[in-house]
């Protein structure tokens, strides 16, 4: 099947050759950082991780969404999905990817990463995630490929494959699950240290992700023939919107036991990220951003009016996806480091070529969900014509 | 390649002698002498429950605070001591520091103390910190290699060629006592002062003190200890043998611990 993704309109080839700049680019930055160190980035010795980790945080709850299509299918036989489950799929294929290219590139010894394996150490969340994050990549790509395979050629999909979509449904919850572990096992690091980040973490995940999903639909529905429904569309702009709100209901209680109970260390992020410390307020305006994002996309998700109008949709859905990663993407992971453990501000800058390494892989990521997405949308063209 | 494998050999059997070696040396180190049941003595009774079983060797260090503050410029002696010792790198910038034992003022030290109408002293004394040396280290906790990790007598060590550079263990640290080596380090090491003893690191691995652990194993203290000679600022030697100097130590002051809430037990006290 691969070989649809090698036959498409010029502005296909257009946009695979501007995902491929980008990723060219990321690539010769990315030489450089090998070869300099990760001095290259704005990280330093107070916030040892930066946007990588930052991103790579992010695209496990996009990953983990890909649940939010295949779970209502073929747990519920809520048929209105049929037609998108596999764009869901390989959206958590490509998300997937990212995660483990932004961990690669997060490494001070790349060509050690092997060493996980060679020395498996159970009572370190890394090597847990590790293992869901790949299972779960070798799970969509297998369940996916199957499926489709048995879609091109007119026949249902063999039995034997259900017991790995009935397994990759919990392994969903479990990779952002384990990614929150990372996070909120760490004594000291009072903003992590929270029994909530992973429920919160899944909420966030389940409104970014299928609001990237509704996105990817509406812009398909413009490019290509094939058209997901406006019945599927709004069924996940019903999902987006409650798992929006019950992301703003669990950031709201971290507020709640920061400022009611009054201690310091639990208060300290928070303002950090959005009042300002001790007028250090670096973070404070992407943070405001994403909050008036958030208010304003969940608005536009409640009125029934902007939200069957695609227009307005998918506005919402930019602005939602904008303020989810900026939260996840930027202030959880690097505001986690302010204060220090010796209680010092450090401010985090990245550098030009982090900036265009991180943007190389999503370009990486975009060009995989492209190929998949092509070879899919090929299969149900394909089908449509005969 | 025969030679080459001959002194592997070699090597390979002083180290193991040298390993096997360590704990007696360690001993004869004590002023206490050395006792054959030092090792199997209980060293006190068992505090609340989650303490260190007092079985073992359990290495530990104790600063006192009052020697420091009588004796300007002690610390950065042994700050030096230690970075020359251990070829620490120094780049002249806070992006890139490499550190393992450094000087900070008390809230930042110990930031769960009351920093309310603190002790006049307080305001201008400045505390060394470093690796506290963990009974119950997260950052050996959270590492996916066994890249750092804790020995039998206590110190928790890094194998610089494990180590994949997941910086991990820095934010597993609530001390900050653990840094990167953001780029080559090599090119900002002394020359004048190398330590060819001690190996030098390469880019993408994370350092930190090692209670100089190859400094006991030939029978030498660590070498901030060795800096402040004869003061008494610094003790160093095993808490669960109750017969030794830190552990008499111990008995006899009041001492603290940084941030002790977190179930970490640190070994490093400190005589405030």
């Amino acid at each position: 099947m691969l070989e649809k993704a090698l036959t498409g309109s010029n502005r296909y080839w257009g946009w695979i050759a501007v995902l491929l700049a980008f990723m060219a680019a990321g690539a010769l930055s990315y030489v450089q950082q090998y070869n300099y160190g990760l001095g290259l980035t704005g990280m330093s010795r107070d916030v040892s991780w930066g946007i990588y980790i930052a991103q790579f945080t992010f695209l496990v709850g996009v990953a983990a969404s890909g649940v939010m299509v295949v779970l209502p299918y073929y747990l519920h036989n809520y048929k209105t999905f049929g037609k998108i489950t596999i764009l869901g799929e390989f959206l958590a294929v490509a998300a997937v990817s990212m995660c483990l290219l932004f961990i690669l590139a997060d490494l001070g010894q790349p060509l050690r990463a092997l060493n996980v394996l060679l020395h498996p150490t159970p009572n370190s969340i890394l090597f847990w995630d590790m293992i869901v994050l790949n299972v779960y990549l070798f799970l969509n790509i297998f369940v996916g490929w199957v499926v489709l395979t048995a879609e091109k050629k007119e026949v249902a999909p063999p039995k034997w494959i259900k017991p790995f979509i009935y397994i990759s449904i919990p392994w969903a919850v479990s990779i952002h699950t384990v990614t929150a572990f990372l996070y909120a096992g760490l004594p000291g690091r009072h903003f992590w240290l929270t029994a909530i980040l992973a429920p919160r973490f899944l909420a966030s995940a389940f409104a970014g992700g299928p609001a990237l999903l509704i996105l990817l639909c509406l812009i398909i529905k413009r490019v290509t023939k094939f058209d997901a429904g406006s019945e599927a569309i709004q069924k996940l702009a019903t999902i987006v919107t409650y798992a929006a709100l019950i992301n703003v209901f669990f950031v709201l209680l971290e507020f709640f036991t920061g400022y009611y109970s009054n201690i310091p260390g639990h208060m300290h992020t928070l303002d950090y990220l959005f009042f300002g410390l001790h007028g250090h307020a670096q973070l404070v305006p992407w943070m405001r951003v994403s909050t008036i994002f958030g208010i304003v996309a969940i608005v536009m998700f409640l009125v029934p009016t902007t939200r069957k109008r695609e227009d307005t949709l998918a506005i919402a859905c930019v602005l939602l996806f904008i303020s989810l990663w900026i939260d996840k993407g930027i202030g959880l992971v690097i505001g986690g480091f302010v204060p220090s453990p010796l209680e010092e501000i450090t401010a985090y800058h990245p550098s030009f070529q982090e900036i265009m390494i991180t943007l190389g892989v999503w370009a990486t990521g975009f060009f995989i969900l492209t190929v998949l997405f092509k070879i899919a949308l090929a299969v149900k063209e394909e089908k449509m014509i005969s | 390649m025969d030679i080459k494998r001959r002194q592997f050999l070699k090597i390979a059997g002083l180290s193991t002698i040298a390993g096997l070696g360590a704990p007696a040396a360690f001993n004869l180190l004590l002023k206490g002498e050395s006792s054959p049941v030092s090792y199997a003595s209980s060293g006190g009774g068992a505090e609340a429950s989650h303490e260190a079983a007092p079985t073992g060797v359990r290495l530990a260090m104790v600063i006192d605070q009052r020697v420091f503050d009588a004796n300007d410029g002690l610390a950065q002696k042994c700050t030096t001591a230690c970075h020359t010792v251990h070829n620490v790198p120094n780049f002249g910038n806070k992006k890139d520091e490499i550190k393992w034992i450094f000087e900070v003022p008390f809230e930042k030290a110990f930031t769960n103390k009351s920093h309310y109408h603190k002790n006049e002293h307080l305001h201008d004394s400045s505390f060394l910190v470093l690796c506290n040396h963990c009974d119950n280290p997260p950052c050996v906790r959270a590492c996916p290699t066994k890249a750092t990790y804790k020995r039998k007598d206590g110190i928790v060590a890094m194998d610089y060629h494990r180590c994949i550079g997941c910086r991990f263990c820095m934010a597993a640290c609530p001390y900050g006592m653990r840094s990167f080596n953001w780029r080559d380090p090599r090119p900002f090491i002394d020359q004048a002062t190398h330590n060819k003893e001690f190996p030098t690191r390469m880019r993408g691995v994370v350092e930190k003190c090692n209670f100089c652990v190859d400094r006991l194993a030939r029978g030498l203290q660590p070498a901030c200890v060795e800096a402040t000679g004869n003061t008494g600022a610094m003790i160093f030697g095993d808490i669960n043998d109750s017969h030794s100097e830190i552990s008499k130590k111990l008995a006899e002051n009041f001492t603290i611990q940084r941030k002790p809430a977190l179930g970490t037990n640190p070994s490093v006290f400190y005589i405030v």
